[in-house]
This record gives structure tokens, sequence and C-alpha cells, in this order.
């Protein structure tokens, strides 16, 4: 009996170490966001921080784009790296965790931030993250601003979730009056990852207003880590699609570029927010490819930000590569840039670091950022009727605007 | 009719690059009795590898060198993951398999940060030609005459080499091989090294088809290219050749169909159905167990 | 003979029952926020020790080698999902297909309300694992007819096509196809406003009593058949074991558990997709198995706490740059890193350290060679 005593003893003991190791490294940083937030209020001396947490993929199918959305937050912490609370000036600290693109890490993900003591949270990139973090700020009461996370279910039922930027609903109306207005279109093939929500819920989107305004469509779906199109894309031929609309991620995206330039395949090809990477670019360019992409942000939109970021990035190597190698603006780094200057508005609403302040001045703020105006509605959502469509120019490897859409 | 014949062409250069990743399956299981889950993620490195070295070096000098490394990777991989478990149970081995295609497809993660790499345009592989009305690149159409002409000549080795001879002698039972005097390392080594050439052409003829290389890239190949092997009889080269193309025809077919969904599926259900029915594949031999 | 095992027994429900009070306690001391990533790992382990030592039985246990956990994990999630989500939540989940086909929610009919809601979830637990087992049933009659490394192609096999026909948007308006399914009872339900926080004992409690279920049926006389499988089938077919019938039942429980631990990985989770269920999931728990120690209860259950802490908790910081107090960079440090620090450990307990933590020796086992020592004296 006495071996069984010992055992659960030293077992308890291991446990309650290693709680105590964990929980001991937790309430240090837990304590210093609540003392900074005391010292605020009796103006004790500088040197403070206020963390933010940046909720984003740097591995898996979403990486490459996360990075870039990280890459416009990091631009805005450089030029901004302060901000007034309550009359007192705090330094602002990015906080990462890395939801590896899965939403089976995004809750461990998302509890480090929380875990960490952050104010605020942005982020992901890719719905299916956010919809699986999302109830973990919700439990902690920790509001979390969504940068590009399309889908409508990220802020729906969850009162601590928001976002800046347009919704599936909305991007898929936009690029079907796209199709009928430039292609007069009456026949489209939809492709998109089997089991993807951002791409299906497109899809599904598209297809519906589309159908609704007389069309017809083909659908498909490819299995996660197709690398042949090519079937695919003969299909959209014998069918005789008018366009192709293909809201896949970045990779799936290459692939699809590469393979419709070597088949010489002379149905427009449209795409979503996720299309608009200098990855794509980089595939479509020297093709005969048309590419028209529906997206948040177009450079020259805001002169001062583009000639800023892009001098950064020439002199960050490692910006350089997370950009994917050359200095073209992704719009989700703009949405990021944005989304920073938004929580500092937020912030300095709420006046101080506590997360109920910071909960009831969210939905008030706004703020018109490089990517236009910003609001939120009832459900956390973005108040947004724009969107900018551009075009693969093949032949300069840049993207050319098109024109502005407006849902109608 | 043109969509017909873009299909059978899609179809059969799938199926002659499944072929060249299959033949490494067979050979290794043929002989080790163990499935190789790193090959598939031998021939996404071997791509990345493409990808860095041809930045760094002319076309002619860095082609070679990608084979030559692609080749000595599958070698150290065996000695370092694989012929240590030798006396252990048969899912030690695999289990080590696992965790170095694991391993691999982490390091290619780290490497690449994630994003998908370009694979450089091979002169010649990458030009276009048009046929009955498709567009397709030269490798799509090289494909399958060079997998039938390194086919010939890996079963020439094997049925009239010494080489061969011990390779087969070690296939069909491993202690009496040893018996006789036959270096199993070496031959082990061999199997290896063949199996990781073959990948390496493979992934040369994949990768100018399709040209964006990512961590992932090798796993759907891989496992496609393991169900082709034992469809067609694992252990045997020609078996693992007409598994692939079968395989590569009927998912090209599929996707052309309305069930493109099940395209992934449709591939382990044949999968499934022919280990049922037909447990020892196409060619495959009949084994029965000793007590 | 007879009194030690019950004093053994006696032993593990004791240290069970103090580990979950200990669990209890440290859950409503400690401050919630900053520990989070504490009870999330610890939730995250509870739930993988299951899964764990549901593979266990058939890996370790029965020798029949399987990756089709992630597909029975993913059956039995879905049915706890769509059987658990409350009505008025069906409408918003389910955006694309306009509602749900399945209009009832257990908790609901249960009659609402705390005793609804454990009532609901643990039958829905039940249900969930009995739609696991019900399809390994089917898939049993041709699949284990196969040997060793041809069974593991095909439940592998398998898991790819479950997980294709769950994204299928035909049956969407069963599955909500691509989407995830979401707002259903998770862990941190259990939690009394104002009062107890029970969400990690909820989820050491499930995985205990199941993992306490195992334990006992690998102690009785089929847990006793199925390791005369595992050691040699001709013998113990020639011993008079109904080798079909014997191993369709492991294969049977297993997917039970199974897909009882895929339910319970969703209320961790908080949302079902069916994208998640792969077989990099598959190959993750194969792996804890292997550092636990194939055929080693407790080794799975220690491995499965191990490896989701070191995987998400300890190891996150190699993944950022960490610049010293005096400017000095430290090297490799950057994105993905943590990974292939993570994927050498594994590589060198899997080629130097082959047992694994307890081989297949018990927590209980470790005590008693000292208990002899001690007789003899």
């Amino acid at each position: 009996m006495k071996k069984v005593l010992a055992l659960i003893l030293a077992l308890s003991m291991a446990l309650s170490l290693a709680a105590c190791g964990g929980g001991s490294g937790g309430s240090t940083t837990g304590g210093d966001t609540q003392q900074s937030g005391d010292s605020g209020s009796s103006g004790a001396s500088g040197g403070d921080t206020v963390r933010i947490g940046v909720f984003e993929p740097s591995t898996g199918d979403s990486g490459p784009g996360g990075k870039q959305e990280m890459l416009g937050m990091q631009y805005a912490n450089r030029v901004t790296p302060t901000v007034d609370i309550g009359g007192k000036t705090y330094n602002v600290e990015l906080v990462y965790a890395d939801n590896g693109s899965t939403s089976d890490k995004a809750p461990t993900a998302a509890a480090e931030l929380v875990g960490k003591g952050v104010s605020l949270v942005l982020g992901s990139y890719g719905s299916g993250v956010s919809m699986a973090g999302g109830p973990v700020f919700d439990d902690a009461g920790l509001c979390a601003i969504g940068v590009t996370c399309t889908n409508p279910g990220v802020t729906v039922g969850n009162d601590y979730y928001f976002r800046i930027c347009f919704l599936d609903n909305f991007q898929a109306q936009v690029l079907v009056n796209f199709a009928e207005e430039k292609f007069s279109a009456k026949k489209a093939y939809l492709l998109g990852e089997l089991g993807n929500e951002y791409d299906q819920g497109l899809i599904t989107f598209f297809e519906q207003t589309f159908t609704g305004n007389g069309g017809e469509v083909t659908k498909d779906s490819f299995p996660t880590n197709t690398s042949d199109f090519t079937t695919y894309l003969n299909k959209a031929v014998s069918v005789g699609a008018d366009v192709i609309f293909c809201p896949v991620s970045i990779a799936y995206a290459t692939q699809i570029i590469k393979q419709a330039a070597a088949m010489n395949l002379e149905i427009p090809l449209l795409g979503s927010d996720t299309l608009d990477s200098n990855k794509v670019l980089e595939a479509a360019k020297g093709s005969s490819v048309q590419l028209y992409v529906s997206t948040f942000y177009q450079e020259g939109g805001s002169p001062e930000f583009d000639d800023g970021i892009k001098a950064w990035l020439n002199e960050d190597s490692t910006a350089m590569t997370n950009n994917g190698g050359d200095d073209t603006i992704a719009a989700v780094t703009a949405m990021g840039y944005d989304a920073y200057y938004v929580a500092l508005e937020v912030l300095k609403a709420a006046g101080s670091l506590d997360l109920t302040a910071i909960k009831s001045a969210l939905p008030g703020v706004t703020y018109t950022g490089v990517s236009g105006a910003i609001g939120f509605d009832d459900t956390g959502d973005a108040v947004r009727d724009t969107a900018y469509i551009k075009t693969s120019d093949n032949a300069a490897g840049a993207w050319a605007l098109e024109t502005v859409q407006t849902a109608s | 009719m043109q969509y017909a014949i873009s299909i059978l062409l899609s179809g059969i250069s799938l199926g002659g690059q499944y072929a060249l990743i299959a033949i490494g399956y067979t050979m290794v299981y043929g002989i080790l009795r163990l499935i190789n889950f790193a090959h598939g993620d031998v021939f996404m490195v071997a791509g990345l590898m493409m990808v860095y070295l041809s930045a760094a070096l002319p076309l002619g000098l860095a082609l070679p060198l990608v084979l030559l490394l692609t080749v000595l990777l599958g070698f150290l991989i065996e000695r370092a993951a694989y012929k240590p478990l030798r006396t252990a149970p048969r899912m030690s081995v695999m289990i080590s398999a696992i965790g170095v295609s694991y391993l691999l497809q982490n390091l290619a993660t780290y490497a690449t940060g994630g994003l998908p790499q370009m694979y450089p345009e091979i002169p010649g592989l990458s030009a276009t030609v048009t046929i009955a009305g498709t567009s397709v690149k030269w490798a799509t159409v090289v494909t399958p005459f060079l997998v039938v002409a390194l086919v010939i000549a890996l079963t020439q080795l094997i049925n009239h080499t010494k080489t061969g001879m011990a390779m087969r002698a070690v296939a069909k039972d491993f202690e009496t091989a040893q018996l006789i005097g036959i270096r199993l390392n070496a031959v082990i080594s061999v199997t290896f090294v063949i199996g990781s050439f073959l990948a390496g052409i493979g992934s040369m003829l994949y990768f100018t088809n399709y040209q964006s290389v990512v961590p992932l890239s090798g796993a759907l190949p891989g496992l496609r290219a393991f169900v082709a092997a034992v469809f067609g009889g694992i252990g045997s080269v020609p078996g693992a050749v007409v598994g692939a193309f079968i395989i590569g025809l009927s998912e090209s077919v599929i996707k052309g169909s309305n069930w493109s969904v099940f395209s992934d599926a449709f591939t382990f259900a044949l999968l499934i159905v022919i280990l049922v029915v037909k447990p020892t594949g196409l060619f495959g031999e009949k084994v029965t167990d000793k007590v | 003979m007879k009194r030690e095992s019950k004093s053994g027994a006696w032993m593990v429900l004791l240290g069970a029952a103090a580990l979950l009070v200990l669990v209890t306690a440290l859950e409503n001391t400690l401050n919630p926020t900053s520990n989070i990533m504490l009870f999330m790992a610890l939730q995250k382990g509870a739930v993988y020790a299951l899964v764990a030592v549901s593979m266990n039985l058939l890996n370790g246990f029965t020798g029949l080698f399987s990756l089709g956990q992630a597909g029975f994990m993913l059956l039995g999630a879905y049915t706890y999902a769509i059987l658990t989500m409350p009505v008025e939540n069906r409408e918003a989940v389910y955006y694309i297909y306009n509602g749900c086909a399945v209009n009832f929610s257990l908790p609901e009919l249960l009659g609402g309300g705390p005793v609804g809601l454990v009532l609901g979830v643990v039958i829905a637990l039940i249900l969930g694992g009995c739609a696991a087992a019900a399809v390994a049933w089917l898939i049993g009659l041709p699949v284990l007819r196969l040997k060793s490394d041809y069974l593991a192609i095909a439940t592998l096999g398998f898991g790819e096509i479950i997980r294709a026909i769950f994204q299928w948007d035909k049956l969407g308006p069963v599955t909500n196809g691509a989407n995830a399914l979401k707002s259903f009872p998770t862990f941190s339900s259990f939690n009394i406003p104002g009062g107890l926080r029970l969400s990690t004992f909820m989820a050491f409690l499930l995985a205990g009593i199941c993992i306490a279920v195992i334990v006992l049926l690998i102690n009785s006389t089929y847990g006793r058949a199925f390791k005369a499988i595992r050691d040699d089938e001709v013998a113990a077919e020639a011993m008079g074991i109904h080798l079909a019938k014997h191993k369709r039942l492991a294969f049977c429980i297993s997917s039970f558990f199974a897909g009882v631990g895929g339910g319970m990985f969703v209320m961790f989770a908080n949302q079902a997709q069916a994208k998640t269920f792969t077989t990099a999931m598959t190959y993750e728990i194969l792996l804890i198995v292997v550092i636990g120690g194939i055929g080693s209860v407790s080794g799975s259950c220690i491995a499965a706490f191990l490896y989701v802490a070191a995987s998400e908790w300890w190891l996150r910081f190699l993944d950022t740059e960490i610049i010293l107090s005096n400017g000095f960079k430290v090297p490799f440090l950057r994105t993905g890193f943590r990974m292939v620090v993570f994927s050498i450990i594994i590589m060198i307990v899997v080629l130097f350290f082959r047992r694994g933590i307890m081989g297949d020796k018990e927590l209980p086992d470790l005590l008693r060679p000292r208990r002899k020592e001690g007789a003899g004296k």
C-alpha cells in the first residue's frame, strides 16, 4: 500500500510541477499585462508594452498567404511602433502563433495567444482555422479581427470575431457580374479543392448567382495534393465554357495556370482573392493565359504605402523571401497593414487594456485605410461594397487594374 | 474526340510517371518486405533539389547532379533508417519509413518556407507539341517510351547480371541467400540506388509537366504508385508498370467523368477490390506461409 | 497472485481518481487565461490517449496493423456533431444547403439543461462509436482476410474513401459538404458559469472510462485470445481460437473507441471538418503508440500527453527568431524548425529506443520487481 501512495504522490508531484512550470511562465505574462493596465491609469513611467496576437498560418497550404498578410502587420508595426492608450504611450509588440493552416492545430495556436496575454488578435488568412480558433477567443473574452477570412461562418454565432474584409457571397456576386458584363458568359466551369470550405463556399455562391441569372455551370472538385489539372481544363474546353472559375489556394493556382499556358487555353480564368499573389503572377508571366482576380487592394491605391513597403521589402531579405522573392504588393499585405491600424484605433477607443472595454469599443470603430473605409455591422462583418478586379499583364509580369465592381 | 484524346494522353503520361516511382516500391518490397513510405518524398526532394541546383548551376550540370544526389539520398536513408532495424519486427521498419517521410516533408517545409517552388524549364521536354488538336508538353509524349526503355534495361539487369541474380535470390529467400554468400547489404543498397534513380528521372518528367513543387508533392503520387505496385503484383517489375498505366488511365478517366470527387477514392477502392479478389496482384507469385 | 492483481487494480483505480481530483483542483485554482496552454494540452492529450490506446488494442495487442484510425474518428466525429448541434444553430451552420436534413438534437430531446446536456453528449458519443464500429464490421468482412502490410494499406485507403464521401457536396444536407460543423457542445460547455470549471475534468473522465473498459477487455479471456493471435496465428487457431471472429471483434472494438475518440476530438477542436482527419493524423497516433511502447496502455497514455505537449506547446519557441540580449541571433530558428526538431526526435526514438517509453510493460509492473526483492529479504 505504501508503494501505491508513493506512486500517487510522485505522479501528482510531477504533474503539479509541470503545471507550476507552465503556470508560472504563463502567469508572469498575464501579470505583465495586468500591471501595464494598472500603471496606465496611474501614469507610471514608459516602457510598457501592449501585445497584439497574430493568428496566422506560416506553414501548410495557406502558409504563403499567411506570411504575406503578416508582412503588412510587420510593416505597419515598423511605421507605427507605439500607441497612445488612455493618455499613455505603449510599445506595440506582435505575438505570433502559427496555426499551421489546419483546424486541428488552430485551437492550441489560439490558446497560445490567450495564454500570452494579448489584448487583441489579428487573423487569420483562411476561414477554416479562424472558425476553429474562434471559440477559444470567445471563451477567453478576447476580441479577434479577421483580416481576409471571407467565409460567412467565421463571425456568425461568435460575438468576439470581427472582420475587415468582404464576404464570399459578395465576392462571388462581383465575379458573376464581371463574367457576364465582360465576357457575356452563359456557361461557366467551376473547379475547387475537395473538402476545402473556402473553395466550395465560393463555388456554391457563384453557382447560385450565375444560374439565377440564367447561366449554366459544370462543377468539379479535385482531391487534395492533386497536380494534374489538364483533364479538368480539357473538360472545360469540351463543355464549351465561357469562363473558368477556380477559387483555389496559391499552390494549386500556380499549377492550373502553368498547365493552362502549356495547352494554350483560350478560356479566361477567374479567381478569387487567394489568386492575388506574386507566385500566381510569376506562373502566368510570358504565357497567353487570361487571368482575372477579385481582390481587396490594387497597387497604386495609396502611393505612400506602396513606396514605403517596397523600400522595406528591398532592404529586408527575410521579408522579401516571405513575400515570394519580389516586391509586388499582395492585397492581403495591404489588408494586414489596415488590420494593424484598426487594432490601434480599437485600443485608443477602448482607452485601456481591459478586454471588456476593448470588446465594447470595437464595434463602433471606423477607420479609412489603404484598402478603403472600414466599419463593422451587427454580426461583426465589415461594411464593404467595393471589390477590385485586376488582370495579369503577362508581358510585364504585373497586375493591371481591370475594373472596380460594386455588388448590385 | 479531341477531349477523349486529351484524357488518354494525360492518363498515359501519368501512368508512365507513376510507373517510375512504382518500380522503386516494388523492388524494395520484393526484397525487404517493406513499404518504403519515404519513397514518394525522395521523389519530392529530387524535385526540390532540381529547383535549387538549376538556379545555381547550368542545367547540363544540374541534371546529373540531381540524379546523383537523389541516389545518394536513397542510399543514406536505407543505411540510416532501415539497416539498423533489419532484425526488428516488420512493423518497426514500416514505422521508421513513416518517420523518414515525416522528416523529409518537414525539412522541405523548413527549406522552402512552405512556398510553392517553380520547377525550371528543361529544354526539349518543356516545349509543347500538338497532337490531334490537343497541345501537350514533350515530356508527356516522351514518358511512355522512356519508361518502356528503362524497364527493358532493368529486366535485362535483373535477369542477366550477377547483381540481378543476387537480387532475385534475396527476394526469394532472405536467409538462404545469405548462406550461399550473397552480400545482403550490398544487394539491398543496389535496390535502393536503382529505385531512387528511377524516382529521380520520374520527378523530372512529372515536375516538367506539373511545375510547382511543394513539400507534399510526393505524397499523392507516392501513394498512387504504391497502389499500382500492389495492383500489378508486388515484387514484379513489369507488373508495377502495367499497374501504373492502369491506375494512371483510370484516374484520368474518372477525373473526366462526373465523378471527379471520387478520383482518389476510386484508386483505393480498386486497391481493396484487387487485394480481396487476387491478393497477389496481376503478376504476383503465389506465396504460401510456412508454419 | 490473485491478491496481487487485485491490489494492482485498486492501485490503478486510486491513481485514476487522484488524477481526476488533481485535474479538477488545478482547473479551478489556476488562472484559466494565463494557463490555457496547459489545459488545452491536457484536453488534447486525453483525447489522443484514448485514440492511441484504441489503436494499440489493434496494433499492439492483436497484431493487426491497421491505418484506418482517422477514418473511424471521422465517423464518430460527424455522428456526434450532427446529433448534438442545437436545432436553432443548424440554419446558420448549413447555410449553403438551407438547413440540415437531420432536425433534432439529442441534448434538447432529453430535456435540455445540464442533465440533457450530459446525457445527450454521452449518448451521442456512444452512437458515434457505434457508427464507427458498424462500418468497421462491414469493411472488416473483406479486409481482415489480408495479411499485415496489405491490411495496413487497405485500411489506409479506406480512410481516404470515407473522407471523400463526407466531403461530397451531394451529401451536403447531412454532412455540410466541405464546410465545418460547429456550435455543438464542446468541452468548455461543461464549465458551469460562475462556478466550477469542468472542461478538462470531462475530457479526463470520458477518456478514463473508455480506457478502463479497454484495459478490462485486455485482461479478460478475449484479451488473452487477442494476444495469442498476435504471438502466433497458427498456434492460436490450433488452440481453438476462432481467428476470424476474434479479429473482427478486435477491429470493431478498436473502431468503436476510435469513433468515441473522434467525437471527443471535435469537442476539443470546436468544429468538425472532414479535411482534418487525414492520413497524417493516423501517422501521428501511430507514432504516439510507438513512442509509448507497442503493447502498453499506460505507455500510450504517457506518450500522448508528451507528444501533444512537446509538439504544440514546449517546442513552439523554435518557430520564432530569438535574438539574445547581446544581439546574437540564434541560428536556424524560423518557421518550420519546430517540426524538423520534432521529427528528428521521433526518428531517434524509433531507431534507438525501439521499445518506446514503457516497452510492453504497464505502470504497475514497474513496481512489482522491487516488491519481490523486498519479499526476498
